[in-house]
């Protein structure tokens, strides 16, 4: 899994409360057989006019101009700010893949629904809860400033905005710790390899036909 | 200090090491990979930019979504109609080429089911930890392992860290006594259990079936046992090794070697459970009373006698009972006290990783020989577990007395077990089921499934309803 430690980016203001999985990834794109390739679906419904299916051309597709996704000077955000409940719904982990993948690594809302919450965890996200009223006063300096930038630090838990206020945010140690260092189970379970090795070498001599080759 | 189960022997082998939380990191000796549920997880891996931990550990075959007609299949991959199947058999060929993983593909001759497959080339031994991302994986505990499905998450980690984080199960003893009755099988034996002991009643358990019937029985039989310990709540369920396990094992692709052989051998006679060890659960069940059973209901639990009835709701133990039995009634089309002789068949299904290996089709040839599937039986197929079973069977002529008959004679895959591929139960037609689910809808939409024994479900087929085998 890819750490996360420090992010700034251009901010991309969805200002709606309780957008749910859905939404974010409409269910005929869960027969795949991926868990990339989501993120030219991520919000399929509002980005594009007509109704979408897996395997379409997206860039041949009508696009809704009025979604806030389309608008030019938010075209490279990778900071998505949104409001509360954000990723009700399913527990499909298909959500946070189309959001990981289209390039927001950071989502920044009031409160998050529970399983989305975890699931950003693990596929490296970072979700961020602040106040209703920070978020709010943060919405509206997204929409006045082109460009506007946040800077979110994990190691020291804080939003920075451009003209330097911090907004601190709370996380779980632990789930710190995994994040930082780029820890899924499997990188938790990878920092025993040295126990594996040892292990596998116990087994070699007592069981040694486990270790013989599979060839097709 | 008391003696160990044969699930605490396997565990203690496995356990590289503790963790703070209660669980334990378990190693894999062998994982078998389909193409259901292994796509994401090697795209995970792709991510991640991580590699298989121990490539020999791995094998794969397509299974579940493979076509199971000749013509279909001869084409290869391409033959796939269904646009979704066909990917996912594309990209399991595709994840194993770059991963550089063994793989018997789709028309090669030891492709099959997996729980056929790995036990018959050799590539499950006794005293293995094997997993797959298929909850039957509870098959190859006949061969004295420690097998279990997981998810498509713990696929991934499998793949690249050759463990799992796991907690430990209870142990519970299933004793079957005695002797069983000519035309009594291994899945007889099984859905008795569950009949007794509940879909649920093996939760949280890893079961060893033990006991005469066990000792007794030839290693498919242990295998149509262990395989639904899943439909009695349990995801591992086991048989202690024995010189008929041994004697299985001996000669097969993948076995240990010539010099490895007397090691290995003398390890595998450890693994059975000390006289002195405890169970936390023990069942007994006398083998002698076992009938031939039929499921009326959609759940495995819903089982009865060749010679009984469809129970009538104040049967039901309470209320929640009588309502499942309410569902079922309307579900199955049945009527409350109807016998189960009179349920009409409109398909036969032999197959599935339950009851699909040589000695199967041979019980079923056994009963069919001379004899003609009913006019009213609209299809009869017989699908082989894996292209080893059916060449052997052919070997033997049973595919002639199938055909013969007017069953059709399959190619190798999950077929009708749980309707990916193209055969289907239409709604509310009946079946005659040598597999193990009988859940709403698993056979095809609005269709019936009625467990049984292949020797069962091939009377069923001459008679166009069930018949007591035993008296057939
Ligand atoms: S035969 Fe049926 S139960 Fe067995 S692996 Fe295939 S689908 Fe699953």
């Amino acid at each position: 899994m890819q750490a996360y430690n420090i992010q700034t980016g251009i901010v991309c203001p969805l200002d709606r409360s309780n957008v749910d999985t859905d939404q974010i990834i409409p269910k005929q794109f869960l027969k795949s057989i991926k868990r990339t390739g989501f993120g030219v679906n991520l919000f399929d419904e509002w980005r594009y006019l007509d109704e979408g299916f897996p395997g379409q051309d997206a860039s041949k597709r009508p696009i809704n101009p009025d979604f806030v996704l389309n608008q030019p000077r938010y075209q490279d955000a990778t900071i998505l700010l949104t409001r509360k409940n954000f990723g009700c719904g399913s527990s499909r982990e298909h959500a946070p893949w189309a959001l990981s993948e289209y390039g927001f690594r950071t989502v920044i809302a009031p409160s998050f629904a529970d399983i989305f919450y975890n699931n950003c965890f693990k596929n490296g996200m970072l979700p961020i809860v602040l106040d209703e009223a920070i978020v709010d006063t943060l919405m509206k300096a997204v929409v006045a400033e082109e460009g506007y930038t946040l800077t979110a630090d994990l190691e020291a838990q804080v939003v920075i905005t451009p003209t330097g206020e911090r907004y601190p945010f709370e996380i779980d140690a632990f789930r710190k710790h995994c994040l930082l260092n780029g820890l899924d189970d499997i990188g938790l379970t990878l920092q025993q390899s040295d126990a594996i090795k040892a292990y596998e070498e116990t087994m070699q001599q007592k069981t040694p036909w486990i270790f013989n080759p599979v060839h097709a | 200090m008391a003696g160990q189960t044969l699930y605490d022997k396997l565990w203690n082998a496995h356990e590289v090491t503790k963790r703070d939380d209660g669980s334990s990191l378990i190693y894999i000796d062998r994982h078998l990979l389909h193409e259901v549920t292994s796509p994401q997880a090697f795209e995970g891996l792709e991510l991640a930019n991580r590699a298989p931990w121990r490539l020999s550990a791995n094998i794969a075959s397509p299974d579940h979504n493979v076509p199971t007609v000749t013509t279909e299949r001869s084409q290869g991959v391409s033959g796939i109609k269904d646009e979704v199947s066909r990917l996912q058999v594309v990209t399991l060929d595709d994840n194993c080429a770059k991963f550089n993983i063994a793989e018997f593909t789709i028309n090669d001759a030891r492709q099959g089911i997996l729980h056929v497959v790995g036990p018959e080339q050799g590539l499950v031994l006794p005293g293995m930890t094997v997993v797959c991302g298929d909850s039957h994986t509870a098959t190859h505990g006949a061969l004295g392992c420690l097998a279990h499905g997981i998810g498509t998450s713990e696929v991934e980690h499998v793949l690249a860290t050759q463990c799992l984080i796991q907690k430990k199960m209870k142990n519970m003893q299933i004793r079957v006594n005695g002797k069983l009755g000519a035309g009594v099988t291994a899945k007889d034996v099984v859905l008795a259990i569950i009949a007794r002991i509940g879909t649920a009643g093996g939760t949280g358990y890893a079961i060893e079936f033990a006991g005469q019937v066990f000792e007794e029985m030839s290693m498919e039989g242990r295998m149509t046992v262990c395989n639904m310990a899943i439909e009695a709540g349990a995801r591992v369920g086991m048989v202690a090794v024995d010189d008929i396990t041994i004697d299985y094992v001996k000669g097969r692709r993948y076995a240990p070697t010539p010099e490895q052989w007397d090691a290995a051998e003398a390890y595998w006679s450890t693994l059975y459970s000390d006289a002195d060890a405890v169970f936390d659960t023990v069942i007994e069940l006398d083998g002698n009373e076992i009938a031939p059973q039929v499921s009326w209901g959609t759940s495995p639990e819903m089982v009865v006698d060749i010679t009984e009835s469809v129970p009538t709701p104040d049967q039901a133990a309470d209320d929640t009972q009588k309502e499942g039995w309410m569902r079922a009634y309307t579900y199955m089309g049945l009527e409350a006290g109807q016998k189960i002789t009179d349920i009409q068949l409109d398909r036969i299904f032999i197959g599935s990783c339950t009851n699909s290996r040589i000695e199967d089709l041979r019980d079923a040839a056994a009963v069919i020989k001379g004899r003609k599937v009913a006019e009213s039986v609209k299809e009869a197929i017989v699908v082989a577990g894996s292209g080893q079973v059916k060449l052997q069977a052919e070997k033997e002529g049973l595919d002639q007395v199938f055909t013969e008959a007017g069953f059709e004679w399959r190619e190798p895959g999950c077929s009708m077990c749980l309707a990916m591929n193209a055969d289907k139960l239409l709604p509310q037609e009946h079946c005659a089921s040598t597999s193990n689910r009988n859940f709403e809808g698993r056979q095809g939409n609005g269709g019936r499934t009625h467990l049984v024994s292949p020797a069962m479900a091939a009377a069923a087929a001459i008679a166009g309803h069930f018949v007591d085998v035993r008296t057939f």
